[in-house]
């Protein structure tokens, strides 16, 4: 993905002569609940690209399920703008949309058999007998489901489910897929052999995926760009790299992976650096993206396994701060440390275990914490 | 405890399970066993020797047949616009919140705990009120009034049951609001309403007291017996009350047998 296309509201920033997928333009959706109006999504723009595999991620209740049903249709939008391929069908109901979404539940019809199943909207679109049988043979071969045709839903388990419900959407050839948290009910093993699986089906089909997820690992490993909601917005738009290496939100820094918060007053400001005054032998150096003046508060991240943990003080131009050693837990590929420094704030350190199984420092050491001063990030 | 656990376990729970069996079906096999009594009198209360005379004697009483008739006219009736109007009140009960739903779900349990002698008599004096001639079609009014809160109530529970999505997978398919409705959401609740529709027949066909009131001067087959009580109640009584109850049998079994080659 390219760069300029990860900032929010960039509905003009889609690749000229190529009408982008899925548009939201400033989409709000309120419910009225005990009387009270709620903003279940408070102004949200996004422009999805054709072939791309997009996850909307965030906590319970942050509205991307909601986002996801008003591009399905099944809301209306109270104000804004859907758009599926340059066309507005912000007022177009679902069975009138060129996209086809996987259900949390599956969401099979019980009564039908999986063939049944998956022609069904073939059959609703008075698509030729032999081409849905066609079709649909060819979709269940796509999902390894060939010789269950017969098989009723319940008489299969919860990832052959998954694949009816996945063959059902697709059979359709739906300029986009909408996926509502789909391996949500499913057991660790098989999720992540599903997650492999989808991302090979998309490849193979090359239809859009829009998907669903609370899960973050979910959301880095598969998609090709993530938009990360909270509380009705938007909080980031970029691919899985840029959101995990340079956060923009303290909410983003915290929700994807492990994360280090630290906050310190700008002492000196050199370039586009910023000093930051912590402990008295410690110096913090990180980059800054507007404008930050002596005296400032800023509050940075760092990811646990970029800081190096030694007992000496290390050279050069690193990022440093001291500290004591208040845990170590050894988790096999790696080592935890948390360290409490001077202010109090504890720091967590991962330390691959590469060369042997012994820590560097164990319980109430003192120990020094270093870092690139690019692998800080300043926080909005 | 473990004294009465020791009775139960054994002996006890069998004799006891037996009981309850015979509790249920002794009145049952009484009516069978009497329609094939070859009674001489008027009353037919002593078994005098079996015979099949009367299931060849069958329709001869012709108040009586035209009785059984009106009753399975009335019942069939019944089935079909309170299972149809029960359905839809369920399905909008289960599915969606409105204006009106409470009072609606007040209204169907209020209809179901009425005494039936309250029910028929208010029914009553509505009819004469409102100038309406009693006889068959009031029998039908008050019959589909007092079963459609059951058939109601019984789709509404399979409706809560279903998954909401399913209409909506359907929707998202292509599928217009009747289609959904046709292929997805009445096969889904079909179980339900054909549940509620035949509580439905089982309480008309052998409805009394709400009959007796607003019949007028049409005979059902409660009503016919009922009068006949006096007289002696003929082993044709018998002979119906068999086949209606083997009607019903016939329909469990199959639905049993249904069952299990589903599963």
């Amino acid at each position: 993905m390219t760069e300029i296309q990860a900032g929010v509201g960039a509905a003009d920033t889609a690749a000229p002569g190529q009408v982008p997928a899925i548009e939201l333009d400033e989409v709000v959706k309120e419910y009225v609940s005990h009387g009270e109006v709620v903003q279940a999504v408070k102004g949200v723009s996004m422009t999805i690209d054709e072939g791309e595999f997009f996850s909307l991620l965030g906590p319970s209740g942050c509205g991307k399920t909601t986002s996801m049903r008003m591009i399905a249709g099944f809301e209306e939008p109270t104000r804004g703008v859907v758009r599926l391929h340059g066309q507005d069908v912000t007022n177009v109901p679902p069975n009138k949309r060129d996209v086809n979404m996987v259900f949390q539940s599956y969401a099979l019809f019980p009564h039908m058999s999986v063939w049944d199943n998956v022609a069904f909207g073939l059959k609703r679109k008075k698509v030729p007998d032999a081409e849905v049988r066609r079709r649909v043979g060819e979709m269940l071969e796509i999902v390894d489901l060939v010789g269950r045709e017969k098989r009723r839903p319940r008489e299969m388990s919860g990832g052959q489910q998954q694949r009816v419900a996945l063959a059902r959407a697709l059979v359709n050839r739906p300029r986009a897929l909408l996926l509502d948290e789909p391996l949500g009910a499913l057991d660790l093993k098989l999720r992540q052999h599903m997650q492999i699986e989808l991302k090979r089906i998309q490849r193979e089909v090359g239809i859009t995926f829009v998907y669903v997820t609370h899960d973050q690992s979910e959301a880095l490993t598969m998609s090709d760009r993530i938009a990360v909601m909270n509380d009705g917005l938007v909080e980031q738009l970029a691919g899985p790299r840029e959101i995990y290496e340079r956060p923009a939100t303290k909410f983003v820094a915290g929700f994807i992976g492990t994360s280090n918060l630290l906050s310190g007053v700008v002492s000196s400001v050199n370039g586009s650096c910023a000093v930051l005054a912590l402990g008295p032998a410690d110096r913090v150096v990180v980059p800054i993206k507007g404008s930050a003046a002596e005296g400032d508060t800023v509050e940075l991240t760092v990811r646990p396994e970029k800081i190096i943990i030694s007992t000496e003080k290390p050279d050069g131009d690193l990022s440093m701060v001291e500290g004591t050693v208040s845990e170590v837990v050894y988790l096999g590929t790696s080592n935890s440390y948390a360290v409490a420094l001077a202010g109090g704030t504890e720091i967590t350190v991962f330390q691959q275990n590469a060369h042997d199984s012994t820590t560097t420092a164990e319980r109430g050491d003192t120990v020094w914490l270093s870092w690139q001063p690019q692998h800080s990030y300043a926080l909005q | 405890m473990s004294a009465l656990n020791r009775v139960f376990r054994g002996r006890g729970l069998q004799i006891y399970t037996w009981l309850v069996i015979a509790w249920l079906v002794v009145p049952i096999a009484v009516m069978i066993l009497f329609g094939f009594n070859d009674t001489k009198g008027r009353y037919n209360t002593t078994f005098q020797g079996f015979t099949l005379k009367w299931y060849g004697k069958l329709f001869e009483i012709g108040d009586l047949t035209e009785a059984l008739v009106n009753s399975l006219l009335i019942a069939v009736l019944t089935m079909l616009i309170a299972g149809v109007l029960g359905s839809l009140i369920g399905l909008a009960l289960g599915r969606y919140r409105f204006r009106g739903s409470g009072a609606m779900n007040i209204v169907m349990f209020a209809a179901i705990s009425c005494a039936e002698i309250v029910m028929g008599a208010s029914l009553l004096s509505l009819f004469v009120t409102l100038a309406v001639p009693l006889g068959f079609w009031t029998i039908v009014i008050s019959h589909v009034m007092f079963s459609i809160s059951f058939v109601a109530i019984t789709v509404r529970a399979r409706v809560m049951t279903l998954d909401a999505s399913l209409e909506e997978a359907a929707r998202d398919l292509g599928a217009g609001t009747w289609t959904t409705f046709r292929l997805v959401t009445l096969p889904m609740i079909f179980p339900g309403v054909l549940a509620g529709s035949m509580l439905a027949f089982a309480l008309s066909i052998d409805d009394f007291v709400i009959t007796n009131f607003n019949a007028g001067g049409t005979v059902t087959f409660p009503l016919w017996i009922w009068g006949s009580t006096r007289v002696g109640i003929p082993p044709q009584v018998n002979v119906m009350g068999t086949l209606i109850f083997a009607a019903g049998l016939l329909i469990a079994l199959g639905n049993v047998l249904i069952a299990r080659r589903r599963r």
